[in-house]
């Protein structure tokens, strides 16, 4: 089935807290995203876009509503059936890069593999092959705190990328960097999408937001605005 | 993956060294404390069982007084004469009866001198209490009867006086006695009570009474039963004999004691097992606050790397995963702590058996016991705080600062 929409959000709802508390994070959302796209989610603050990407990338399950994921419901999914989906088709990126601590960037990059059971030499030459690809050889041995905030954020991609995901998640990628590394990032995951893989990425700002092919804006917890990317950079 | 979890767990552990020492410092005094205990304990009770052995079979201790424990309880109660000795010799339950008389006093050779027991006896004591000559010969019945100037060296005398010289046939000097060396003692080794054994000096009794002690008395009997015969059986026996020697009404109780030596021994023997349980469960409590240091160490080890956490299950590690990560660590932990701590103990329980002279035994069950003790520990206290890391929620994991 190629025309298969590989993310079908179908009527997703996220209600947090109860009653007098009750929070409609998501209120009825339905999106498809199809192989390939490089989609950038834009609304004002606390529409609902990080709840939306939490739930696109399994870390999170809707109130109400279908999630497909290949076609097949994912949104009964339990925690650790939740899990095996990231490991194998999910790669994550985040705003505050989430690398861990005092270890370097091979390992870091490595992490992935690790859940994925693959042996120490095939990590190893895996994770190298991600750093090359996000420029970073030659900086493998490095500690998060040597690197930069920008290279920071390509050892993130390079781990997102080692697991050979379908779909790369990246809420804010460019939000703790200045404007020269935010492009210099963009360009990145603009050239990765043009490898194949389908990028969601959520952001504040239209010159981000250009190098996507689709744009999605959120208000209120709903779709506003869906459009392809007229002046694509 | 297992192999992985484990270097991760050495990895924390290292990052954080003097956290996990301290960490396990509770383990390690616990694991020393029972190895240590253990091994002690075995060791005295393997030299309570060499001693009841070195005691010879069968024998019995006649002391003047009440039955008592221990020393320094002697009563007012009539010594014994060589008489009572000769009486006790011709009942049909004994097989032989050395009397005892002892003093203790300095003996000279030379310029080297040493102050040791003086044992008044006869050449019967070498075989009642199970003495063996390595050189020279016992008393003849004429020395004993003259009260002769002749005496035989336990090992450590000997030893002190002569060192690597030829001691056999030598003068030593006593007081105003100078006394041939006629016979060596092959050393018997520290007692129940870690006393050395070897550290005496015997002579015929008569000498000692008369030209010692200045009196006639005997002060204890040691008694080898005839073979086949009951303790019980000689101890009654002595017993009717000497009450009637003694002119003791029916109905009044004893002024001597008739002591199995055995019997002493082997209550020894339970003294030394009340002693290790009763330590042992000290020990116990200390692996138990250890275990809590752990669990209290891995909870903080928990928040302080919620982040990790978070990071981990967003690349897709299952909650067993995170889970069997911070149990192995918690497991690592105490372990390293049981492995410390078996090390230590053992070291403690060397020098232990070295001050107090009994052997060194240690044994491989109870290192392994504890070794798998203190894994019992890391699984027990490690299981909350890892349970607690694998229910983490990713997203408020991430979030965590
Ligand atoms: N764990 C939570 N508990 C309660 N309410 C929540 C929780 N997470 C999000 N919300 C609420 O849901 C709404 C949507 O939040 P969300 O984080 O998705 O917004 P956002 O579009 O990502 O905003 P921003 O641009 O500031 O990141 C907000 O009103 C927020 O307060
Ligand atoms: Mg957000």
């Amino acid at each position: 089935m190629a025309d298969t929409p590989l993310i079908q959000l179908q009527g997703i709802a996220r209600v947090y807290g109860e009653g007098e508390a009750e929070v409609r994070a998501l209120d009825g959302v339905d999106l498809a995203i199809r192989k390939g796209e490089f989609v950038a989610i834009m609304g004002p603050s606390g529409s609902g876009k990080s709840t939306a990407m939490n739930i696109i990338g399994c870390l999170d399950r809707p109130t109400a509503g279908r999630y497909l994921f290949e076609g097949t419901d994912v949104s009964g999914l339990d925690r650790d059936g939740r899990a095996l989906l990231r490991r194998h088709f999910l790669g994550f990126v985040f705003q505050g890069f989430n690398l861990l601590p005092r270890t370097t960037a091979l390992e870091n990059v490595e992490l992935p593999l690790i859940y994925k059971g693959l042996p120490h030499a095939e990590r190893v030459a895996k994770a190298r092959l991600a750093l090359e690809r996000v420029g970073l050889a030659g900086r493998e041995h490095h500690d998060p705190s040597q690197l930069s905030g920008g290279q920071q954020q390509r050892v993130a991609i390079a781990r997102a990328l080692a697991g050979e995901p379908m779909v790369i998640l990246a809420d804010e990628p460019t939000g703790n960097l200045d404007s020269q590394r935010s492009h210099e990032i963009m360009q990145l995951l603009q050239q990765l999408n043009r490898e194949g893989i389908t990028v969601v990425m959520v952001t504040h700002e239209e010159d981000i937001a250009a190098y996507a092919s689709r744009l999605v804006v959120f208000v209120d917890g709903r779709l506003a605005r869906d459009e392809p990317v007229v002046a694509r950079v | 993956m297992l192999w992985e979890t484990v270097r991760l767990a050495i990895i924390a552990i290292i990052r954080n060294k003097l956290r996990s020492f301290l960490t396990v410092l509770g383990v390690v005094i616990g694991v020393a404390a029972v190895i240590a205990m253990v091994t002690v304990g075995q060791g005295s009770s393997a030299q309570v069982s060499a001693n009841v052995a070195s005691l010879g079979t069968n024998v019995l201790i006649v002391r003047p007084g009440k039955r008592m424990m221990g020393p320094g309880t002697r009563d007012t109660a009539p010594a014994f004469t060589l008489r009572d000795v000769e009486a006790l010799q011709d009942l049909p339950v004994t097989a032989a009866v050395a009397p005892t008389s002892s003093t203790s006093s300095t003996v000279v050779f030379g310029n080297a001198n040493v102050t040791t027991s003086i044992t008044g006896t006869s050449a019967a004591y070498i075989t009642v209490s199970n003495w063996v000559l390595d050189d020279g010969r016992a008393f003849t019945p004429a020395e004993e009867r003259q009260g002769a100037a002749v005496c035989i060296l336990g090992e450590t005398v000997r030893e002190k006086l002569f060192g690597s010289a030829e001691a056999l046939g030598q003068t030593v000097r006593i007081k105003a006695i100078s006394c041939e060396v006629v016979g060596l003692l092959q050393p018997k080794g520290a007692g129940s009570f870690g006393q050395d054994q070897d550290d005496l000096l015997l002579m015929p009794i008569r000498t000692v009474q008369r030209r010692l002690a200045g009196n006639q008395d005997v002060s204890g009997m040691s008694i080898a039963l005839q073979d086949g015969v009951s303790s019980a059986r000689g101890i009654s026996e002595i017993t009717a004999l000497m009450r009637e020697r003694r002119r003791i009404e029916p109905g009044a109780e004893d002024n001597f004691s008739v002591t199995d030596m055995k019997e002493i021994a082997s209550m020894l023997t339970s003294i030394n097992t009340v002693l290790a349980g009763l330590l042992s469960s000290v020990a116990a409590v200390s692996l138990l606050v250890g275990g809590i240091g752990i669990m209290n160490i891995m909870l903080v080890s928990v928040t302080e790397r919620t982040r990790e956490i978070g990071i981990r299950l967003a690349v897709g590690a299952t909650a067993g995963q995170v889970l069997t990560q911070f149990l192995v660590e918690a497991i690592m932990l105490s372990v390293l702590g049981g492995v410390v701590g078996i090390a230590l103990g053992l070291g403690l329980a060397y020098v232990a058996s070295r001050y107090m002279v009994i052997p060194f035994t240690p044994d491989p069950m109870v290192v392994v016991l504890a070794f798998g003790f203190s894994a019992l520990v890391g699984v027990v206290f490690g299981f909350f705080p890892a349970r607690r890391a694998a229910r983490l929620d990713p997203i408020e994991a991430l979030r965590h600062q």
